[in-house]
């Protein structure tokens, strides 16, 4: 592989846009708002790592969606009557507590027909199609058995009409729900997120569930046994969903459909990456170097994409276990947008002992063990030698960066999506955002921005608004996603010139922000 | 990474033991740990391998650690295949006492359950067997929850006795038997003439004779009791 370790720096006195040099040819002279896809700043210079992926529109826009569309209408007289029965038999959606949300420590014991339980802002129920409770976020699923019969009522009694029930609006309070047989899947929301996001988090649920068991096996498991009890073959694995819930609320990444990477001298990834693609073996599809929540290399089989979804969920599994830390982890997984019918097997283990650096290699075959952790050895060994491993340990001293270093004043936080490559960077937040409800708020920001931007039926391409507590801007363009946040104190024209001058910055930093040579084996 | 002693290079050339400047010989013992989940089978094999406990969270799929122990002629690197007690990870778990020298099952014996799956897992080990190749041991772990009993020793060593089994109560949460149970492991040695199949590790395995090999444990924990 190329190692562009002396790839000279940009220079921005002439204030263009256009990369250097050998890039100039490849890309467009400045990320305009005529900015095309491939050329916008963190663009990839090959292929990209990931299926490519216009934006989560691939999420949730599957032909289902679209008959669904059309259903609608008709179905919108039914909800009109379910709608009453909802409310009177659930009485979820009755309580306006907005009162702070109980501490997130472990809160199956509640007692369902508790205020706090009822408070909750977002509840997510999964039930078979025979009306048994598979996963509920709060309170035990054996105290929820005549609630989610009633749900599954509700979607059978829509079915027998030809009709598929979607939502349901009661007072401050949205119920969401997502047939995927053999599974259905509700959501229960007091935020203000669309019915479209809050689809897209059930999707995701669905997908955490598939990639433990396979589809092949769920739909095996209740044809043979309608009145199967799920719940058997998810015990100790709650805390996967539980945990991924808390990402939907937390990690841009999720929203964007896009992954981060660790900020990192391009010089210093390729040499890790190029470790990584001597370290093959017959069955290998791919090698994953995460530090943490972020990306810090993937190496993949030639012809083979990995999905966002698939990379989430990997993220998900590793960041939500410690049993990786004490040996050498080998585990069956699905690899849900890959393929719903089979398991990889991936071996999963740290660098170091205490170290936030973890390694996934995901085989096809399930007698892999020992060639997978051979690999895993002589990838290390090889690493050990250069002076990149170094360096990488100390880029993991700063995993992230302040937005004071893009030097715009009013600017507070901001995300930035390379559509091309299905890569995003963000700075750290602010100390405004520091506390879990304010960065939640801001992500609730984010959402909303974001719903804005992919309106199924009226997307915008540009969205201003002004709060008491903040200036809030998204741009899309084929090339890129952006979401900004500025101090109340700004004002538009003071936001428009921001954004080039973000995007030089993004330009400018893109080598160590971006992986730009991805790699196959 | 599990290996927290020394690594013994692969094949089978004997190396310099620094501290006794001798010839020595590394002998592999695939070990591995069944039972439903949240027995400890996980804080067991953290107990072997790094003698610390850690309250795991549960084990997804399959964990191996390995920890090498120096006796006077040998090495005996002991790889501990930690198996995940839930139910969908059944049907992958074949792959792991396959070819084991020891199978350790282990219950909890402040829940009665735990010791009815045990013998189901045994139902399954049996089908499995190969005479002479494995030995199996019953666990009853959590001994430290003794007050909360609802698996009696003597229930335990009934069925050991009625399946020929060996057995040990332990308690990976205070370290307590854990050093005996390694002493029973050490029993091994009648058993291993069997070679591990698919191994990339050309070691030579454990054939040395019981006396060596009690006496290999007894160093270890030696060193582990420091």
């Amino acid at each position: 592989m190329d190692v562009e370790g002396q790839r000279p720096m940009v220079s921005w006195e002439n204030s263009t846009l256009a990369p250097v040099d050998r890039l100039r040819c490849e890309r467009a002279d400045s990320p305009t708002p005529g900015l095309v896809e491939g050329t916008e700043p963190g663009a990839v210079h090959q292929s990209a790592m990931f299926v490519h992926t216009q934006s989560f529109e691939d999420l949730t826009a599957e032909a289902e969606e679209a008959q669904r569309e059309a259903e609608l209408d008709q179905t919108d007289e039914c909800t009109q009557e379910l709608k009453a029965l909802v409310v009177g038999e659930k009485t979820i959606e009755e309580q306006h507590n907005n009162s702070d949300i109980s501490s997130e420590s472990r809160a199956k014991e509640e007692d369902v027909s508790s205020e706090a339980w009822r408070s909750h802002r977002k509840h997510v129920f999964v039930l078979s199609e025979a009306g048994k409770p598979i996963y509920t976020r709060y309170g035990t699923e054996e105290a929820l058995s005549s609630t989610m019969g009633v749900m599954m009522a509700l979607v059978s009694f829509v079915e027998a009409e030809k009709n598929i029930i979607r939502s349901i609006q009661a007072d401050g309070c949205k119920v969401v729900f997502l047939t995927k047989s053999p599974l259905v899947l509700v959501g229960v929301s007091r935020t203000c997120q669309s019915d479209k996001e809050l689809l897209r988090e059930l999707q995701y649920i669905y997908y955490q569930i598939v990639s433990l068991l396979t589809l092949t096996q769920l739909n095996h498991i209740f044809q043979h046994k309608q009145n199967y009890d799920l719940r058997r073959l998810l015990a100790g694995s709650e805390y996967l969903t539980d945990n991924l819930l808390l990402r939907l609320d937390r990690d841009p990444g999720l929203l964007l459909s896009a992954v981060t990477c660790l900020p990192l001298a391009s010089s210093a990834r390729d040499v890790v990456s190029s470790s990584l693609q001597t370290a093959k073996a017959k069955n290998l599809v791919f090698s994953i170097l995460l530090a943490g929540d972020r990306l810090v290399t993937l190496v993949r089989k030639k012809d083979q994409y990995l999905h966002h979804i698939d990379l989430h969920l990997v993220f998900n599994l590793v960041g939500s276990s410690s049993s990786f830390r004490e040996g050498e982890g080998w585990t069956p997984i699905c690899l849900p947008k890959f393929n719903t019918a089979g398991f990889f097997h991936a071996h999963i283990s740290y660098l170091e002992p205490a170290s936030e650096l973890c390694l996934i290699l995901v085989s096809t075959d399930r007698e892999d063990f020992f060639n997978m952790s051979d690999c895993k050895q002589r990838f290390v060994e090889r690493l050990s030698k250069r002076s990149a491993y170094q360096a990488m340990k100390e880029a993991l001293k700063c995993p992230s960066y302040s937005v004071e270093q893009v030097g715009i004043p009013e600017l507070r936080h901001f995300l930035y999506k390379s559509k091309s490559s299905g890569l995003y960077t963000s700075p750290e937040f602010p100390h405004l955002y520091q506390s879990d409800e304010e960065q939640e708020r801001l992500m609730g920001l984010y959402q909303d921005l974001h719903s804005h931007l992919h309106h199924p039926t009226r997307p915008l391409r540009s969205f201003y608004r002004c709060s008491q507590t903040e200036n809030l801007l998204a741009w899309v363009t084929s090339g890129f996603e952006l979401y900004l946040c500025f101090s109340p104190l700004g004002t538009k024209a003071l936001a428009v010139s921001a954004v080039n001058k973000l995007l030089k910055w993004i330009r400018k930093e893109e080598d160590r922000l971006f992986i730009l040579s991805p790699l196959t084996y | 990474m599990g290996e927290n002693v020394q690594t013994i290079p692969g094949g089978a050339q004997p190396h310099k033991d620094r501290t006794l400047n001798r010839q020595v010989r590394t002998l592999r013992v695939k070990m591995v740990l069944l039972g439903s989940s949240g027995v400890g089978k996980s804080s067991l094999a953290v107990r072997f391998a790094k003698n610390e406990f850690r309250d795991t969270s549960p084990t997804v799929g399959c964990a191996f650690l390995t920890q090498v122990v120096h006796v006077s002629d040998a090495s005996l690197r002991f790889e501990i295949w930690d198996t995940a007690g839930q139910e969908k990870y059944h049907s992958v778990t074949p792959l792991y006492y396959r070819g084991a020298h020891a199978a350790l099952l282990v219950y909890d014996i402040s829940k009665r359950e735990t010791f009815i799956r045990a013998q189901l897992w045994l139902k399954e080990l049996e089908k499995h067997y190969i005479p002479g190749s494995t030995v199996i041991f019953l666990i009853g772990n959590k001994g430290d929850l003794a007050w909360d009993r609802q698996v009696s020793v003597q229930e335990g060593q009934n069925l050991a006795h009625e399946k020929g089994l060996s057995f040990i109560e332990t308690s990976a949460l205070s370290g307590d038997q854990v050093n005996e149970l390694l002493l029973d492991v050490g029993k091994i040695q009648n058993i291993l003439k069997v070679p591990l199949d698919g191994s990339r590790h050309q070691t030579e395995y454990l054939t040395v004779n019981r006396i060596n090999a009690h006496f290999s444990l007894m160093y270890w924990i030696s060193g582990v009791k420091k």
